[in-house]
Order: structure tokens, then sequence, then C-alpha cells
């Protein structure tokens, strides 16, 4: 199949690849470059394991093909944190106990990470919605939701917005 | 003056200490089976049944073979030459790897193509042209046993009918004669649907075979790597130690990653033939059609009841769908897993129980979905007919349950079946629970409600599973005695690392295993290494399901630390200078009986134990425990949930969901936590959307996440928690399984609080799940609603 060339801003990096155009994003950036963090649960755009951030805002990268991020920005969950520090994500899902098996936690992070900026004082109610699209099997979602509460106050107290 | 440590700031017994697993899943660095890439992979995808029984009539592969970067297309005939074209179960039965004469079920597998990406390995599965001849479909026991049903398994010699097994348990006549002196009897019929555990990652295998040192290396997504590896040894006829299971991360098992798959076998042979490492990553939709379901059990039972709600004896007929194989991950001895636990927390002198299995046009499993074996059928029905029989009494709820449970004086109490219930406080768990949702308050606030034609309802749920199997007499895996190990090393610095053979998939083993080390030697919980999940690195151990990690390799954990302390007590009387008899133990720490201020840590003794040993002793602080338990640990849990009902629409929300669980010592309450809501969780979905049911043609619906519904964050409900502590009498520290209990406990109360609401129709069942459609029809129409699937007529 002809290959097609696509550049992509990913974490911050210019990375450009030659790929089919079937391919979709999810194995784009776990297969051509590694970035194995993005995890695939379902393929029917469900589950939300896959969560990325395209050009700021959530999307599920088992759906897209990579030829469509071409000169767009993706932030995967490796890019969350900064060197050893934690994004405040990060660290309210490990106080709060926001994950067991790990695996939809990368997309659960990325679509929490986005939350936070469009709304840095959320409810509880506007946790549960805005993960509404994120499946997890093992926690049953309240420390999940109390994770992203804590990461909130804790970004509102240190009046940062990073990403 | 020596301080004492203190074990809840080291992480011991009790310590919420973080998880240590955590760092690198929030990092995006876990070890999934799917994130390692193999010098030389190639990768591996099923051809799969598109429909559910028909004869092979012919397969060809011609153009599958002719695509660029295809490297093998696999069919059963191929499967044959190797003696792989079928495979045993774990219940004596046998499941084709490949189709060789029939396809029994839709989804199952076919052939499979190799290739240099998965991409071109299903643009090979779609190109194999496959012949079929169909036949007629079995979707139900009742389908199955029908004069005219055609035979599935004409591959099986003897085999004449569909049926499966035939079980029988319990006092049958001194059944009948309580039934006969009884002043009431109360019935009731239920299906518990098929669901599956669908774990958010499917499974999948890395096979990497090297012809150059005939070792076998498997990556798979598997609970139970020790047996895995015994059985590869058995249907491959490969040398045990020429092969290596190394199970990763997991993303979630809830039993589904127990059993052997035909994926698995197919990309071993593949990696065999190709001498090549074959990766074979399943997608969803695989995973939900092919791989081992749960449930799927048609149960009628009957309660013999005296005027004043003693509860004299039980019967219960059981028939159970086991799809195309029986295959039941259970133990050996018992064809219906722990189904006679049913009723165990009730102090009921009689019980019998009777069950059939068949053979169906569905996939076959009847794995232990968060469940020890079939007992979350067993509670649900339990539960159920509890809640039935008290109506029928015109009995409270919860008196009724008071005046059958078991005293905390009947400790240890033998359940007609033969359990032994080890211990429990089960009025005191009912209590905590009635009190934290104010149940009085709540039947008058239903009562006004009522008058003002709005429904609520409450449902309680109080029940004891048996978890942590073995003992080894009575407990075996294809003949595998059910006991667990755990290997100790201690360095000279004081540092240690533990391996277990359990394997987590989400439950913290890495976290809590450490705790209980610590617990034991004082040794802090950070300076503690946990490894398990590679066989060549681990002492063996049956896995982690069933809830019986902490019951067995937990009490292994406690063993082998005991067996340290025992030798670290022989160094420690040599470095303070006095005999053995005189040294004393506090939490790491030995000193010299009546000096207490003359002592030596346990990282002084491991120290000497490497470079100052005692003349005769041998050197070094390493051990092993293997751990046959003498009995199943038994948590209790009382649930208790409010909900209201539209009548309208027939959808119900729940208003608070109360959960008292006692299981025993609690290594790390806030992961017993999130066991507790997690499993709630799936107790919640089964009862409100989650369940897979098939059409009269034998397709599967429930074939992905549009179809087979998982609750969001949006839909489930919040928990609120409490505890009761009783030990556990004969576990090292006291601790009882817990994983399950939510999962097995808590489905009959969310049915039982919409049944509560609905009370006045003379509604007796509706099928799980309570779509809003079956509660409209039965508040409309009054009668019960059935959830078994449609039976092709005419």
């Amino acid at each position: 199949m002809e290959e097609r060339r696509v550049t992509v801003e990913v974490n911050g990096d210019t990375k450009t690849a030659e790929v089919e155009p079937r391919l979709l994003l999810a194995h784009f950036l776990r297969e051509a470059l590694g970035l194995t963090g993005t995890h695939i649960g379902c393929d029917t755009t469900n589950c939300g394991a896959c969560t990325v951030l395209f050009d700021g805002k959530p999307i599920k990268s088992c759906t897209m093909f990579a030829v469509q991020a071409d000169g767009h920005e993706v932030t995967t969950v490796e890019g969350l944190s900064m060197a050893s520090e934690l994004h405040p994500v990060q660290e309210g899902f490990k106080e709060e106990h926001g994950l067991q098996c790990g695996f939809c936690t990368s997309g659960m992070m990325m679509t929490a990470t986005a939350l936070l900026e469009e709304n840095p004082n959320p409810t509880e109610e506007d946790v549960r919605w805005a993960l509404s699209g994120n499946l997890c099997r093992c926690t049953g979602y309240q420390n999940i939701v109390k994770s992203v509460l804590w990461a909130a106050e804790k970004m509102r107290s240190e009046g940062v917005v990073r990403r | 003056m020596a301080q004492a440590l203190d074990e809840i700031k080291i992480g011991g017994l009790g310590s919420s200490r973080k998880r240590v697993e955590d760092d690198r899943f929030l990092r995006g660095v876990g070890n999934y089976t799917d994130d390692f890439k193999l010098t030389g992979m190639l990768h591996m995808e099923i051809l799969r049944s598109p429909v559910a029984h028909a004869r092979i009539k012919s397969i060809n592969t011609a153009k599958a073979w002719q695509i660029p970067g295809v490297h093998l297309v696999l069919t059963g005939e191929m499967a044959a030459q190797h003696n792989l074209a079928w495979m045993p179960t774990l219940s004596y039965d046998t499941q084709p790897v490949l189709a060789t004469d029939k396809v029994r079920y839709q989804g199952q597998e076919i052939a499979c193509v190799v290739a240099d990406d998965p991409y071109i390995a299903k643009d090979g599965c779609e190109a194999i042209e496959v012949e079929y001849e169909p036949l007629p479909a079995i979707v139900s026991p009742q389908q199955a046993v029908a004069a005219d049903a055609p035979l599935i398994r004409d591959d099986k010699e003897g085999q004449n009918d569909n049926i499966c097994y035939r079980w029988e348990v319990g006092d049958r006549e001194g059944t009948e004669r309580a039934f006969a002196q009884a002043d009431m009897v109360s019935s009731l019929s239920l299906h518990y649907p098929r669901s599956h555990p669908s774990p958010i990652e499917c499974c999948g295998s890395i096979a990497d075979y090297n012809p150059a040192t005939t070792k076998l290396t498997v990556y798979m997504t598997t609970q139970a790597p020790h047996i895995i590896r015994t059985a590869v040894a058995l249907v491959a006829e490969l040398p045990e130690h020429m092969i290596r299971i190394i199970s990763p991360d997991i993303g979630g098992g809830f039993g589904n990653k127990v059993p052997v798959y035909p994926g698995y076998v197919a990309s071993i042979l593949c990696s065999i033939l190709l001498a090549r490492p074959v990766k074979w990553i399943e997608d969803k939709s695989g995973n939900l059609i092919s791989t081992h379901y749960a449930r799927d059990m048609y149960i009628r039972g009957e309660l013999a009841l005296r005027k004043d709600g003693k509860i004299l004896a039980t019967r219960i007929h059981a028939d159970t769908d086991n799809g195309s194989s029986f295959s039941d991950a259970q133990p050996s001895k018992f064809k219906i897993g722990l189904f006679h636990s049913a009723f165990g927390c009730y102090d009921i002198p009689y019980g019998y129980q009777t069950a059939q299995g068949h053979y169906t046009n569905k996939a076959p499993g009847g794995v232990a979905y968060r469940c020890s074996f079939r007992i979350t059928e067993a509670m649900f029905f339990q539960e159920r007919m509890i809640h039935a029989a008290a109506d029928d009494l015109g009995m409270d709820q919860a008196q009724f349950r008071r005046v059958n449970l078991v005293k905390d004086d009947q400790f240890p109490y033998r359940t007609p079946f033969g359990f032994l219930l080890d211990s429990g406080q089960y009025e005191k768990c009912l209590d905590v629970g009635l009190d934290a949702i104010g149940y009085d308050e709540f039947l008058r606030e239903k009562e006004q409600a009522r008058s003002r034609g709005r429904r609520l309802g409450i449902g309680i749920s109080t029940m004891s599973e048996p978890l942590g199997a073995g003992n080894s007499r009575e407990y075996d895996i294809l003949g595998i005695k059910m006991f667990d190990a755990a290997e100790l090393r201690v360095h000279p610095s004081g540092k240690a690392i533990l391996k277990i053979g359990a394997k987590t998939q989400g439950q913290g083993h890495e976290t809590t295993f450490a705790q209980i080390v610590t617990h034991e030697l004082g040794i802090p919980a950070a300076d503690i290494l946990v490894e398990h999940g590679d066989t060549d690195h681990t002492p063996f151990g049956m896995g982690t399901y069933a809830s019986r990690s902490t019951p067995v390799a937990g009490a292994a954990t406690a063993m082998v630390s005991r067996k340290i302390r025992a030798k670290a007590r022989k160094l420690a009387a040599h470095l303070l200078e006095v005999s053995e008899e005189d040294v004393e133990w506090e939490l790491g720490r030995f000193y010299v009986r009546g000096a207490h201020d003359r002592g030596v840590t346990i990282q002084d003794c491991s120290m000497a134990a490497y470079t100052n040993m005692p003349d005769g002793l041998e050197p070094g602080l390493e051990n092993n425990a293997y751990y046959d338990p003498p009995n199943l640990t038994w948590p209790f849990a009382a649930y208790i949930v409010t909900v209201e009902v539209d009548p309208e629409t027939g959808v119900w929300d729940v208003l608070r969901m109360v959960a008292v669980d006692d299981c025993g010592v609690r290594i790390n309450p806030m992961i017993v936590e999130g066991q507790i809501m997690g499993g709630m969780t799936e107790a919640y979905a089964m009862a409100n959307m989650q369940f897979m049911t098939y059409d009269a043609e034998g397709n599967c619906v429930g074939s992905n996440y549009m179809d087979y519904l998982l609750p969001t964050a949006w839909e489930t409900p919040g928990f609120e928690l409490h505890e009761v502590v009783t030990a556990s009498p004969h576990h090292p520290i006291g601790a009882k399984g817990v994983g399950e209990c939510a999962c097995v406990g808590g489905p009959a109360a969310f049915v039982n609080a919409v049944l509560n609401a609905i009370d006045d129709t003379g509604v007796r069942n509706i099928d799980m799940p309570l779509l809003p459609d079956r509660v409209w029809e039965a508040i409309q129409y009054k009668h019960d609603i059935s959830g078994a699937p449609p039976v092709k007529t005419g």
C-alpha cells in the first residue's frame, strides 16, 4: 500500500514518518514512535483507553488515522509529566488510589487533564460527566473522581495550568 | 531505651501505604503484553466463524498465502498434524484450537495468519475462503435436551446427547423429611444471565521459540502462569524446564485470563513452526465472543419454612448452559464449582442440590468471573430466594435474615453440605448496615412516597462466601493441588526480595505482600521488592483468581517470613552472646530477655548471616514456604441498596448503596476498599445493563462495547463503605479473601431493591439485567420477566 509522509508534533517533539493511510493513530503512537503508554482496549471508540490530546482536545486515537494527525499536535501520557516530577493529575491518581490494573489510567488522565484546563474548579458531577467516555473495570470510578478533584485542588492552590 | 517501631509508619499490617505499582502506570511505562517488541517478531490474527453451528465443507487458504508479508496460514488440519487441533479444558473435556470438522459457536477459531504486521495478517484472514453447511443452532439448555436437538459434540465417542455433566450433593432424604414437616414452602425460578468478565485489556501472547536453545518463552496475559507452564508442557509435549511463562502487567483479569485459549496455543505453534517470535493480540470482539463467559445458569429452588420464619431445608436444581465445551475453571472434584455454598451463612439443617450441564452452540466457558467457582450464582439465588420467602411469610426482610443467620457462638459452623465456616459476626454486620442506611426511617419514607405515587425500594443481600482454595485434599485443578508458595531472600543489608506464585492483575500484590513481610519481620515495606509472574524466577503457585491470593499466597508469605525470623533468632543469639531461649522478639528487633536495651535489629541479623555466622549455622538468610490452607476463609458482607423506580419508564436510580464487609484483618485498607468498590460496580453492572445474549440463530448479542454495556462514571452510584473485623482463626495473619465479595453479593441487593419498590404488583422475579423495558413491562402487566434467549420456532 502506498505510504504517506506525516509530520506530527508529539509531546513537543516533531516526528516525521512514512505511514500507510490505513494506519490508526493509536498504532502510529505505539508502534512507530514506541509510546506504549497509550493503550488499545476496544476498537470501537467506547472504552477510551487510547485517549490522547489532539490540539489540546481529548480524542480516541483508535478511531483516527495517523494521516489525519499530519500537521497537528498530540499529547500522550508520556508527555504529561516533566522529568521526574508527576503532573498533579498523576499525583492525584496515586494519592486517591485512582488506579488498579492501570490499563485505562492513561486515557482517564488525559481526559481529566483536558477537563481541568477547561474547568479548573469542577464539581463531582462535572468530573463524572467528563469521564463518561472512559471505561474502568477495576475501581468503580469513585476514587478516580476523587483523584481528579484532588488534582484540581492542587492545581488551583499552585495557581498553575500546565500540560 | 530502644524505640519500638511504628508498624503503620513502616508500611506494615493495616497501613494504607500508596501503591508501588502506580508510578510506572501513571507515567505510561507499564509493561503489558502488547508493549513488548521482540527482534524479528511477526504478528498473528485469527479468522473466526461467522456462524454458530455448521459443518465445514472446505477451507481454501491459497489467496492468503499469496499476500506479500504473509509467512504462515495455519488451519486446523495443519494443527492436527502436531496433535494440536484440540486441547483439554479445565473440566476434563476438550475444546478445539482450530476447527477441523464443525464450528460449534459463533466466533470459533478457524485459521490463523502470521504476517509482518497485524494489518497484513488481517488481510490474510479476509482472503481465506470457508464454505459452511449450516446446522440448527442451540442457544439454551431447554433446547439442548429437546427430542429433535442436533448433537453438538459428535466428535466425542459415546456422547449421544447434549448433556455434559450431572451433579448431586446433600442429604436428599433428610431434606424431603424437612419439607414434609414445613408449615409453608416458598419457591423461586430465575436465570442468571450470561456475562463476560471483559477486562479492558484483551488476551494476548508473544510466543518466542528459540531453536538454538530449544527454550520456549511465552509472554502472555495469564492470571496463573505456573499452571499454564505445566499445561503447555502437557499439551504441546515440550519439556517443562524449557518453558518459561512471563505474565507481565495485566490490564484486568476477573477470571477471564485463567484458561488456556486457542490463540495462545496457536501463537506457540506458529512460533515453533517459523522459529520466530509470534505476537497475538486479540481484538475486543474476539475477546467477547470467544473467550470464557461466566454464569448462564437457570436455577429453581425451594425453602421449607416454619411459620415463625425458621428455614428448615433448601432444595435447588440448576441447569447450566456450558456452551460448546465443558470448560468451567473449577476444582476438579466439583462439577458446578462451589454452588453448594448457597445458604451457607444461614443455620439450615438440611439441603439437597442437583445440577445438569448442557452443550449449546455458544462460546465455552463457565469461568469464575470475580467469583470463587459459581458462588456468584449461588449467593444471588440465595438472596433472591430469601427476599421472596420473607415476602411470602409477610416478614420483615431484615428480621427474616436475623432469625436464620448463623450466630456468633456457633462458629466454627458446619453447613449441611460439609463446609466449615471459620468465623464471623453476621448479625453485627447486618446491624451496622441497617443503621447506616437508616432502615426503619427508609421504610416509613417508602410508604409516604408510595402514597404520592413514587416508588422507592430497599434491597438487602447478606452472604458469606468460601474464598482461598484449597485445602489440597479437596481442591485441585487438573490434579494439581491448590496450594501456593513464597520465597524470601533477605540480602546482607536487610533489603529483601519476595517471590510469589500468585500474579496481580490490579490487586496490588507488589504493595500488599511486602506489608505481610513487614508485619512479620519489621523490615520496612519500602525495602522489600515483590516479584511475580515469571515462572523461571518465582516458586510454583496456582495463580490469582477466586480471591485466593491473600488466603493462600499471603499465608505462604507470612510463613516464609517466620522461617526467616527463626533463623535470624539464632543469629541474634550469636550476636548477643546469649542462648536462643533468652532472646525475645519485638517488631524488627531481638533483645535479651530482661534487658530490653540489649538488642539487635533484623538488619543486624541479616548482615551477620553473610558476614558473621556462628559455627555450624548454614550461611545466608533465604527460604521458601509452601502453604496448604487448612480451610477456606469465609468473609461476610451485608449490602443494602435503596432505589427509586420510575413507573412511567421503568428506569431505576440508586439512591444509596451501603456495603459492610468483614474480610478479617485488612492488610492495606485503601486497597481493600478499592476492591470492594470495584466489585460493587460490577454487581451494579450486572443488575443494570451488562449481559450477553444470543438470538435464535446463535448470533452473539454483546460482541462489542456498543452492545455489551459497561457502566461509566456517570451511571455508577457512589458507595458508602463500613467494616467489621473478625479475624480468620486459621490464617496466619487473620486475613480473609475480599476481592470478589461485592461482585458476588452485590447483584441481589440491587434486584431486591427494585422488586421491593414494585412489591404491590405481585411480581416475583425480573431476570437481570433489570433493563427499563423489563421493569416497565413487569409493572404494567404485573407478571414476571424472563431473560432467557428467544428460541426459534417453526
